[in-house]
């Protein structure tokens, strides 16, 4: 048996193990560096060291979730024995042929190895926070645009419930919305019913309101949209797809729809704020008065130019949403027991920090360094966007 | 501003009844009553029997009869068993049925009974709530005060390196929930394998095996220093860095404005426009905030009770949700609501007062 | 201290060869190069240019007050004989506001928010004399009512928003006369105000600058003003100082061609849109790291000569015979400075034709809540009573008036964006005034159009601009295919002069002339027959105004578009309408031909207001009027007549009419319509108001 490896080769292994994310990053990098000047806001972002280390972590994360097979030393689910709550860098107790001989960084209360949890757990999050960042903006910018610029009575009712959900403790939402007994009453699936049908609409008006001159486009573009977006709807809402292309796990979908439910209200809160500020400009009252509908000012002329603050907003909700996940875990709510996800790994860890604090703490920094990373993204953005 | 204090108040009851109401909703689904029905009779109940038992215990009738008899609003439930006797909603077990009161809800002072605690909601809240009090106490104490003078110090003087030391700190703690600050605090103070209490301990300045407990149940009988200080710090960690940030970019704007070169320009020196000129058109901004943080302050106190076993009114919600305990979990998302919505008035009227602008126009 | 040795004949304020940079993360730009003026005590020195030449700069360069990345890069400034470029902040701060002192563009703004307006006062001398409390609100008292502001008690005890845009600028003058500086730097201070207001602005300026012996730096970019205010000024283009001297020798004997470019495009008395047109300069203001070599205006002057006045930097030269008149031009003694305008093109007066639109009795009222909070009693706004006339095809028609006197509101309802409360209006065959524009036909609103104020909003941001008018054509349902739309987009385009590669450049990459021009041209994209143009030019240079109307009137004579011109410029008006609407308060209170409303018998606001306009020649003589107090809210108009309250001639009418009733319309000769109740005699011996001096 070999000894347990020092503090400073267990870094050097694991910086060998993500080689692949190094090469990645090295790669944007290089490449966003050369073409910055024609990249438009994307490529400021290299302008300004905030938005640049921001960037670098969140790609190190995205990367970390697409080549996490690669980079994995152990199943993240395999039970070794000896391996219990063993501090880091300590080498395997019975090693099999050919397996990885060390748990870099330590073992949990189950014997799992730690670092390839904690990479799994990145994949975990990126696949669900994106998305449900992208679905949550979808309704509240469908919702925000006609509430900020119609207003009236519309804007009275949708403010009332938006105001409502955010008025809830999200925790308390959570423990409602997230449990098994809510699964059964099919309330998810009423409510992502309702969700998931707002992308769909949103593109319709979209290109509906954009090409209505000039029907042939306009038909093929909302026929198109119709088709996909109607297909996936009916996968991943009622799972009822007839080429099973698209489904989700119940279990998924349920803290899917929570997390989407209590973001959208705040999307539409800032949606309908600038909504409010640009349509006084003149160029929607140009709009106006050569005839537009006002679903085109909306999508054309005011939407477009309220993308920054938007732009920002979705890198820092981004990060809320994967605080969030990580709450549904450790409080074990909506996710299984052996889900390597960071929430319920700190919530198993958390228990054991008296004696090993490494299983809980691991997941801790990784989360910590995404959400950061977003933050400072976000920084960068709005600080590159407002110089002009 | 009577019309508008009164218009705020209706609209704050409106929402309170609306989300009390959705609660009721969700927490009286049908799986949820037949889990009650179950751990309150008997496990082995078939369908028939859940059926029944929920018949003769009053929540057989539609939901909203339900919520007006649990709101008190509407008479409370009676029956008469084949035996004669009548039990009610209202008649506590052994009185006169005659007696009992017609309505008796939440606004009769009826808050109904903890299934997992075996006693009268209300004294669990009452309880809990004192406990909660305290940590919110020295949650504010200890995060306005240095959340503001973070913010007002690197938002005074814009990119300097003052600033920029301080906008990392604030960014950083918004990056770390409570369930990540609180594990690394714990894990760095109150660890006895890592961090820095191994070190202490060798080194025999600490007496005890760490620096800080890792728990803060002591706290419910004695706060101390001791076994307050972490809880405290993870929640006001996030809200520092939050409200040091708001803060922070009021001031910066506030110090674009041209008022304040008016000021500069009549020789008033830099420290006086600060005071003077900056300081309450920069602090209107974060008082709505600090009010505002009140939701999110209660997912920090859910979490923090939980992490360091503090019975409050986070770890009793979380016992209450965990256990099917109805009445309890009502109870406290009553006061959740009503936290909530108290705050966010008190922030609308702050805001008029803190704004000449906006006041009496 | 160094000030007990100065002189007090020698000049209060030295600036020397002064050069002014900012500088990004990209490259230094020079704002200001080798600016050098002197001002003498009790002179008013004006500091005139279009937007962005750094006149500016210059007055924050004396208050040292140029942000982060503004740094002096050269010369001096003295004040009182001290060099304030290597002051540190201590003695600045005993400088500012004690001997310098500043007023600023936009009062409201200037003023702090949530401090009362007798502690932000009281604070001058706080600091400045040690002064106490009491003493020094006693004093702020007294310096209010100096300032003329009605009921002084009540406003040190008020908040800067409780007041209006006029009394807050009065404030800010009080603040800056707290310690009787000695130089007062005023920034385009009247800029934000209606004229009427302005007037009253300037008077005070200056029976202030008189009575405490200030020195004043004067900035404006109208020249009109600087002749009401300033002895001499100092004419500023791209950074440089281009011509100084006496207001009245700079005047009639510029000596620069740009100060004399400068004139000819603006429209003063007795310019004509057919026989005397306004001449523009050709060409844009170069930007400050693009500017050309040897003399900045040389790419758009009309005596250049290649390899001479492009070839070295160009010295201030002093004009001779005149006193301290000196100019930045190589060629100042060569030049024809009396030839008349060369080619001025004459056009012919367009034909009048049909009626195209025709108002009756038109009425627009809003309800709002009473207060900011909902509740309360709803109150109605009258924002137009009873307009009628009518426009026919070819013709302008001005609409005149300031702020809030329903010109805005009436081009809404009239372009079917809110609709009318009662009346007609027939455009064209049909009536349309409860036809609300999405009910109306492609035809319909094609042929009615809009031309908007503001040029930095007036296209959509995150669009090309060939994208904008292609829009415009889709909608009018114009052409059958992308193709023909294209083509079309593309003649707009040469249409409104504008180079073809503008199609695909993004509205930012456009200066504002530019972008107006890309308005001008996406509003006539559906062949408007009917132009409804919102203050089209106002917020141009005066440079650029010249160039923008006279593509405006080519158009319209192409295209025998009937123009409703809104604007509160009356030189403007005056140039180039047919016809004169003048509104007050929601009412029509004078209409009748160009001539008709210039002459006596005026109405008396539209006498108050021509006096107002500031006209930037020497030989006009106006009867000064200035009128009391400020416009009358549209919420709480003022019963009978809206003008009474501030009305010289109310004396004149008996009973009280006035106060009680609101007058009718009378026709005068010639269609002419005035609404008061003065009768015929006093109106008939009206003086004209600006005279125009034999020559």
């Amino acid at each position: 048996m070999d000894d347990a490896l020092s503090w400073g080769s267990i870094f050097l292994r694991i910086a060998a193990q993500l080689l692949p994310v190094w090469v990645a990053l090295i790669a944007t990098f290089a490449l966003s560096m050369q073409f910055k000047r024609r990249l438009g806001l994307y490529g400021r972002i290299f302008d300004s060291p905030v938005g640049m280390t921001g960037f670098g972590l969140v790609m190190f994360w995205v990367f970390t979730a697409i080549f996490a097979n690669w980079i994995i030393t152990h199943d993240p689910l395999a039970q070794l024995s000896g391996m219990k709550n063993i501090a880091p860098g300590a080498p395997l107790a019975d090693p099999a042929e050919g397996a990885y001989p060390y748990y870099l960084l330590g073992g949990d209360h189950l014997a799992r190895d730690v670092f390839s949890r904690m990479i799994m757990g990145a994949r975990e999050v990126l696949k669900i926070a994106p998305a449900a960042t992208v679905i949550a903006f979808m309704v509240g910018i469908t919702l925000g645009l006609p509430a900020g610029y119609l207003g009236g009575k519309l804007d009275t009712t949708i403010s009332f419930l938006s105001n409502l959900v955010l008025a809830f403790p999200v925790i308390l939402l959570f423990y409602l919305l997230v449990t098994p007994e809510i699964r059964v009453t099919g309330i998810p699936i009423v409510l992502a019913a309702i969700l998931f049908i707002f992308p769909v609409i949103f593109l319709v008006i979209l290109f509906n309101s954009r090409f209505f001159t000039t029907p042939a486009k306009r038909n093929l573009y909302v026929g198109l949209t119709l088709l996909f977006g109607l297909w996936a709807y009916s996968g991943l809402a009622f799972n009822a797809d007839p080429f099973g292309v698209w489904s989700m796990d119940p279990n998924m979908l349920n803290v899917f729809v929570s997390v989407v439910f209590v973001n959208s209200p705040g999307v539409f809160r800032i949606v309908r704020g600038m909504v409010m500020d640009i349509k006084t400009r003149d160029y929607v009252a140009a709009g106006q008065t050569r005839g537009e509908g006002p679903w085109y000012i909306m999508l054309w002329e005011i939407l477009p130019n309220a993308r920054g603050p938007l732009i920002v907003d979705f890198c820092l909700r981004i990060g809320y949403t994967t605080i969030l996940l990580g709450t549904l875990g450790f409080f074990g709510l909506g996710v299984t027991p052996e889900s390597p996800d960071w929430g319920s790994t700190i919530n198993y860890g958390r228990r054991l920090l008296a004696i090993a604090p490494h299983p809980a703490v691991v997941p801790a920094f990784a989360l910590m360094s995404l959400v950061l990373g977003l933050n400072l993204l976000a920084d960068g953005l709005r600080e590159e966007s407002m110089k002009d | 501003m009577l019309m508008f204090v009164l218009r705020r108040i209706g609209v704050m009851i409106l929402t309170a009844i609306a989300l009390t109401f959705i609660v009721f909703y969700m927490t009286n689904l049908p799986p949820n009553l037949e889990k009650l029905a179950k751990s309150e009779a008997s496990v082995r109940m078939d369908d028939d029997a859940v059926a029944s038992w929920l018949e003769r215990n009053g929540y057989g009738g539609s939901v909203f009869v339900r919520y007006g008899e649990w709101l008190g609003v509407m008479p409370g439930w009676t029956l008469t068993d084949e035996d004669g006797t009548t039990r009610g909603r209202c008649i506590a077990e052994g009185t006169d049925p005659a007696a009992a009161p017609t309505f008796c809800g939440l606004l009769q002072g009826n808050w109904g009974f903890s299934t997992v605690f075996k006693q009268p909601v209300t004294e669990v809240l009452a309880r809990s709530l004192g406990a909660t009090g305290w940590l919110m106490l020295w949650v504010m104490i200890v995060m306005v005060p240095s959340s503001l003078l973070l913010g007002v110090l690197s938002g005074m003087r814009e990119g300097s390196r003052t600033d920029r030391v301080l906008s990392t700190f604030a960014i950083t703690t918004t990056a770390t929930p409570e369930y990540v600050s609180g594990v690394i605090l714990i894990a760095l103070l109150a660890s006895a394998t890592a961090g820095i209490s191994p070190i202490l301990a060798d080194a025999g300045w600490i007496s005890g095996k760490t620096l800080f407990p890792g728990t803060a149940t002591s706290a419910m009988d004695d706060i101390t220093f001791w076994n307050f200080f972490l809880p405290v710090m993870t929640i006001a960690l996030y809200g520092i860095g939050y409200i040091a940030r708001m803060t922070r970019a009021s001031m910066t704007e506030v110090m674009t404005q041209q008022y304040i070169r008016t000021a500069r320009l009549k020789g008033v020196g830099f420290r006086q426009v600060v005071m003077r000129h900056a300081l309450r058109n920069a602090l209107i901004a974060p008082f709505t905030v600090i009010m505002l943080q009140f939701p999110w302050l209660l997912n920090g106190v859910v979490i923090v009770e939980t992490l360091f076993n503090y019975k409050g009114f986070g770890w009793t919600l979380v016992q209450a949700a965990g256990n099917n305990d109805i009445d309890t979990l009502l109870a406290c998302s009553v006061v959740a609501v009503f936290v909530v919505l108290v705050t966010q008035l008190i922030s609308d009227i702050g805001y008029v007062f803190l704004n000449p602008r906006i006041r009496l126009a | 201290m160094s000030d007990t040795t100065w002189d007090p004949s020698k000049p209060i304020l030295e600036i020397e060869n002064l050069s002014i940079s900012f500088f990004t993360r990209l490259r230094e730009i020079p704002a200001v190069m080798d600016f050098s003026c002197t001002v003498m005590p009790g002179e008013a020195m004006g500091l005139v240019g279009e937007s962005g030449c750094g006149k500016s700069t210059v007055a924050l360069a004396v208050m040292r007050y140029l942000g982060k990345n503004g740094r002096i890069t050269g010369g001096s400034i003295r004040f009182k004989g001290r060099d304030l470029t290597n002051m540190d902040d201590e003695e600045l701060r005993k400088i500012r506001g004690s001997e310098i002192a500043m007023i600023y563009q936009e009062p409201m703004a200037s003023l702090n928010p949530a401090m009362k307006i007798g502690a932000q006062l009281a604070e001058v001398p706080m600091i400045h004399q040690g002064m106490s409390k009491q003493d020094a609100w006693k004093l702020a008292r007294q310096i209010v009512a100096d300032v003329r502001l009605p009921d002084p008690d009540r406003i040190i005890n008020a908040y800067p928003h409780q007041l209006s845009g006029g009394q807050q600028q009065r404030i800010v003058i009080a603040m800056a006369l707290m310690s009787k500086p000695a130089l007062l730097i005023l920034d385009e201070p009247t800029t934000a105000l209606d004229v009427t207001v302005e007037a009253g602005i300037v008077d005070l300026v200056k029976d202030l600058g008189e009575k405490y012996g200030t020195s004043m730096l004067f900035i404006s970019h109208n020249l009109g003003l600087v002749l009401d205010v300033c002895d001499r000024l100092c004419v500023m283009y791209s950074g440089e100082a281009v011509e100084t001297g006496n207001v009245e020798e700079v005047f009639d004997k510029m000596r620069h061609p740009y100060t004399q470019a400068l004139f000819r495009s603006i429209p003063l008395p007795g310019a004509d849109k057919n026989a005397r047109p306004l001449v523009a300069i050709p060409g844009n203001f170069p930007l400050p790291h693009e500017r050309p070599k040897g003399c900045n205006f040389g790419p758009r002057c009309d005596y250049f000569i290649e390899g001479r006045c492009n070839a070295q930097d160009v010295a201030m030269v002093p004009v001779p015979g005149d006193d301290r008149h000196e100019t930045r031009c190589l060629r100042s003694t060569e030049i024809d400075w009396h030839a008349p305008l060369a080619a001025a093109k004459v056009t012919e007066k367009t034909e009048v034709g049909r009626v195209v639109l025709k108002l009756d009795d038109l009425k627009k009222y809003y309800s709002v809540s009473g207060s900011a909070f909902g509740g309360g009693v709803g109150k109605v706004v009258k924002a137009n009573e009873t307009l009628t006339f009518e426009a026919r095809e070819g013709e302008t028609l001005a609409i005149v008036g300031e702020s809030g006197c329903g010109k805005s509101t009436f081009a809404k309802v009239l372009m079917g964006l809110e609709t009318a409360t009662s009346g007609q209006i027939m455009l064209f065959d049909e009536n349309v005034q409860n036809t609300p524009i999405q009910m109306r036909d492609t035809g319909t609103i094609s042929k009615l159009q809009m031309v908007f104020q503001n040029p930095f909003d007036t296209l959509n941001p995150s669009m090309t601009v060939g994208r904008q008018i292609i829009r415009a054509l889709e909608i009018f349902q114009y052409g059958n295919s992308d193709e023909e739309r294209q083509a079309r987009m593309l003649e707009l385009l040469d249409l409104v002069k504008l180079p073809r590669a503008f199609a695909d450049r993004m509205p930012r990459q456009l200066s504002g002339g530019q972008k107006q021009r890309v308005g001008i041209a996406r509003a006539f994209a559906g062949g408007a027959k009917v132009v409804v143009a919102d203050e089209p030019v106002s917020a141009l240079d005066v440079s650029v105004q010249a160039a923008v109307t006279d593509l405006l009137m080519d158009i319209q004579r192409k295209n025998k578009t009937t123009l409703l011109f809104i604007s509160h410029d009356l030189s403007i008006v005056r140039y180039l309408s047919d016809r004169v609407m003048v509104m007050y308060l929601g009412h029509v209170v004078e209409m009748g031909t160009t001539e008709q409303v210039f002459q006596p018998p005026y109405h008396p606001y539209t006498e108050a207001l021509l006096s107002a306009v500031p006209i930037a020649d020497t030989r006009v003589q106006k009867q000064r009027i200035v009128l009391e107090g400020d416009i009358p809210s549209a919420v709480n108009p003022p019963p009978g007549c809206p003008f009474q309250t501030r009305c010289r001639w109310k004396s004149r009418v008996a009973g009280g009419l006035c106060e009680s009733e609101v007058p009718p319309v009378r026709m005068l000769e010639g269609g002419h319509q005035i609404k008061c109740h003065l009768p015929d005699d006093v109106l008939a011996s009206m003086e004209p108001v600006i005279k125009i001096a034999a020559e």
